[in-house]
């Protein structure tokens, strides 16, 4: 039994099924709340250069696999790599866009500030912010059409431009490997396309995006891999290949009605987010 | 000692005022003033990350926890035969009790379901509760000596020596060297940890620097202010300074700034009028400039945004008003695009639900800008009355027809709504409107008011 957990968690690099190449390999990961577990003997291995889905319902640990594959929530069993290395040692390659409600947008920075942030790790440590730096930044807010908005105090953005302020951000790492923690919530109709188009432009590039999403009806547009979990995975593939009816029943425990939905928007309504 | 009924408080000549101000009262009030200045200085450049950082009550714990720590040093110096009262050793006391408080918290949070604050108020609480019976302690050892640790709870700036005043000068050169040199790391730990984590930013270590500072500035500030109200030199700066500026090095600046007023004027004006203790009058007066910041800073301040709000009110009520001089005139078959028309306006705008003090400012309002116009008659809509009164109603019509159009909503509710939406229609807006309506044959020419759609009420208005 010990030889075997031991054999399970070895070097998964070596294993036939996470291949170097896999931009993220997840192995029987288990993450616990106050002993309580919120993720279940996750396994997964994502597509490189493909745009990838994250849904099941509400309460199904999306978020949490996300943090705690970046090693922002302990693990309890299992093994996370990122082109069969630890998380430590490739974390220039991979970016990253929080929940907006995560942070106080009332916090006293400028919106190119923020995407600034993405620059720090390659300006390193008590250097001053250089020229090339703000360079990149602007660039990248105007990748998300948000140049107009650079030196605009981030509490008079809307939440959609806050949104596309982090995605900016994410921009500015240059990193190969994105997750994103829901960057369509609450936002407008040309937010969700503007990002959209950023994601594909990444995509084209060769790179793998991540990304926890909560609308079903767009997710055959949206993306072409999806990984489909409620507390473990229940399918993941290709879109065309596993996002069927029988797995979103298993997925939702076959209560994905109408009511549901509607039920879901209202909650999300009265905690003061924007239902598209 | 002055008995209970002897309360005057004799004022200074302006004299003595301007000596004190002006550092030529003598060295000893100088170093005071000067270390208080310094002291105010250092927090509010540091006490701006705590509060960022939501870290200020931390600052508070610190401060609490540090009495058992100088009533232990006490203590054991007596003990071994040092002297108890050396600030050295009872500052390494307060520094050890201080991190060891605030440790406790941290570990209670990380580990049990207790709140931050809980936390804080239960370690804060339980360590100045041992601190007070370690001092009871000592009071009964009877060394005679025993005094001076009070001082440390309400302060004893005048007590500050030129070495006191040297240690606090290099507390804020270090507070604002370290927050200069980590000013971006600072930035991005304050704003959003979890993004500076994933980035590989040690945060905890980032933190540690920070509180470091926070301690240094609370620790060198016991003396002087006091425990029980250092924790505002660190918080009130920072906060007064958030409404004057959007920006964190400015914001930095400004609580510096804040901080060391407060501790000029406060220990100026405790060196003028002796037996007021200067740790309470520093914390007073940076009290006065949150108060002023409040009130008077543009864009966040309270007056700012109620003025804004009135600006806003007088805005839509004369909207409203020239729509319905509009709409009475074209109820009762009257050109209401010809100017010159006399209309009893007096009755109309005693209809309006306005309150007299805002009835009386209103019309005020509109003579002075030229919308109405006092003649024999009595008052009547002048040209540009006229011409605006037909471009508001116009805004609500093309709104109204609009929300007939374009979405299923029912006659009865646009007005409703219109009423609402018609204040803010820009420009670009309006161009929209216009050709979306175009398009769908609802609006022939691009200056006609369209007709009105329900009737118009007149029993509101007459």
């Amino acid at each position: 039994m010990v030889q075997f957990l031991k054999d399970q968690t070895d070097n998964l690099a070596e294993r036939p099924e996470h291949s170097p190449e896999s931009p993220l390999s997840v192995h029987s990961m288990t993450v616990a709340y106050q002993q309580r577990p919120v993720l279940w003997d996750m396994e997964y291995e994502a597509r490189p250069q493909s745009l990838i889905a994250i849904v099941g319902p509400n309460g199904a640990g999306k978020s949490t696999f996300i943090k705690a594959c970046l090693g922002l929530i302990p693990i309890a069993t299992g093994a996370v790599e990122f082109w069969g290395k630890p998380y430590s040692e490739q974390r220039h390659r991979i970016g990253y866009v929080p929940q907006r409600e995560s942070v106080d947008w009332d916090f006293p920075v400028s919106a190119l500030e923020v995407v600034c942030m993405g620059r720090y790790r390659k300006i390193g440590w008590f250097r001053r912010i250089g020229q090339e730096h703000r360079k990149k930044s602007l660039d990248a807010l105007t990748q998300v059409g948000m140049e107009d908005f650079a030196d605009r105090q981030i509490n008079q953005l809307s939440g959609g431009q806050q949104q596309r302020v982090f995605l900016a951000r994410a921009l500015a790492q240059e990193a190969e490997l994105y997750f994103m923690d829901e960057p369509f919530a609450g936002v407008d109709a040309a937010t969700e396309r503007s990002i959209i188009e950023v994601l594909r432009t990444l995509k084209s590039d060769g790179k793998t995006v991540i990304v926890v999403h909560h609308d079903l009806s767009t997710v055959p547009e949206y993306f072409e891999d999806v990984l489909m979990m409620n507390t473990r995975v229940i399918a993941a593939g290709p879109v065309s290949e596993v996002f069927t009816d029988e797995n979103l029943r298993k997925t939702y425990g076959g209560k994905l009605t109408l009511l549901e939905e509607v039920g879901e928007s209202l909650a999300r309504a009265t905690r003061g987010e924007k239902v598209p | 000692m002055g008995t209970l009924t002897d309360v005057s408080i004799s004022l200074p000549t302006w004299g003595e005022v301007f000596r004190v101000l002006t550092f030529q009262a003598g060295f000893n009030t100088s170093i005071v003033i000067i270390g208080a200045t310094l002291l105010g200085f250092a927090a509010g450049n540091i006490g701006t990350f705590a509060l960022l950082r939501n870290r200020a009550l931390m600052g508070d714990a610190l401060a609490h926890c540090t009495l058992p720590g100088l009533a232990l040093a006490f203590i054991f110096a007596s003990l071994l035969g040092f002297d108890g009262k050396s600030l050295p050793t009872l500052l390494a006391g307060a520094t050890l009790t201080g991190v060891l408080g605030v440790i406790t918290v941290q570990l209670l949070v990380r580990y049990s379901r207790l709140e931050q604050d809980t936390a804080i108020g239960a370690i804060l609480s339980t360590f100045f509760g041992a601190g007070v019976v370690l001092m009871s302690i000592i009071q009964n050892l009877g060394t005679g000596q025993e005094g001076g640790l009070h001082h440390f709870i309400f302060g004893q700036t005048a007590a500050m020596n030129r070495f006191d005043a040297f240690f606090i000068l290099a507390v804020a050169i270090l507070a604002s060297a370290v927050c200069l040199a980590l000013l971006k790391e600072f930035r991005l730990v304050c704003f959003d940890e979890q993004f500076a984590r994933s980035d590989g930013w040690p945060v905890a270590t980032i933190d540690l620097t920070m509180m470091s500072l926070v301690v240094l500035v609370t620790v060198f500030g016991l003396q002087a202010v006091g425990l029980l109200l250092i924790v505002a030199l660190l918080i009130i700066p920072a906060a007064a300074a958030r409404f004057w500026t959007q920006r964190l090095t400015t914001m930095t600046v400004v609580a510096a700034t804040i901080g060391a007023l407060s501790g000029y004027f406060g220990a100026s004006a405790s060196a003028l009028l002796p037996r007021l203790p200067a740790g309470a009058v520093v914390v007073l007066v940076s009290g006065v400039l949150f108060f002023g910041s409040l009130l008077f800073a543009p864009e966040r301040g309270v007056l700012s945004s109620m003025f804004s709000a009135l600006f806003l009110r007088i805005r839509i009520a004369k909207e409203h008003f020239l729509r319905e001089v509009y709409e009475t005139r074209e109820a009762s078959g009257v050109d209401p695009q010809a100017s010159g028309i006399p209309i009893a306006l007096t009755s109309l705008l005693s209809a309006r639900n306005w309150s007299l003090p805002f009835r009386t400012l209103m019309l005020l309002i509109l003579r002075l800008d030229g919308t109405v116009c006092t003649d024999s008659d009595g008052i009547t809509l002048s040209e540009t009355g006229v011409k605006e009164s037909a471009l508001k109603v116009r805004n609500h019509r093309l709104w109204e027809e609009y929300l007939l159009t374009h979405s299923e909503i029912s006659i009865s509710h646009v007005d409703y709504s219109a009423d609402l939406v018609e204040h803010f229609i820009s420009e670009e807006l309006l161009k929209k409107l216009e050709h979306s309506l175009h398009e769908r044959g609802k609006l022939s020419s691009p200056v006609e008011v369209p007709r009105c759609l329900h009737s118009v009420d007149t029993e509101e208005t007459t």
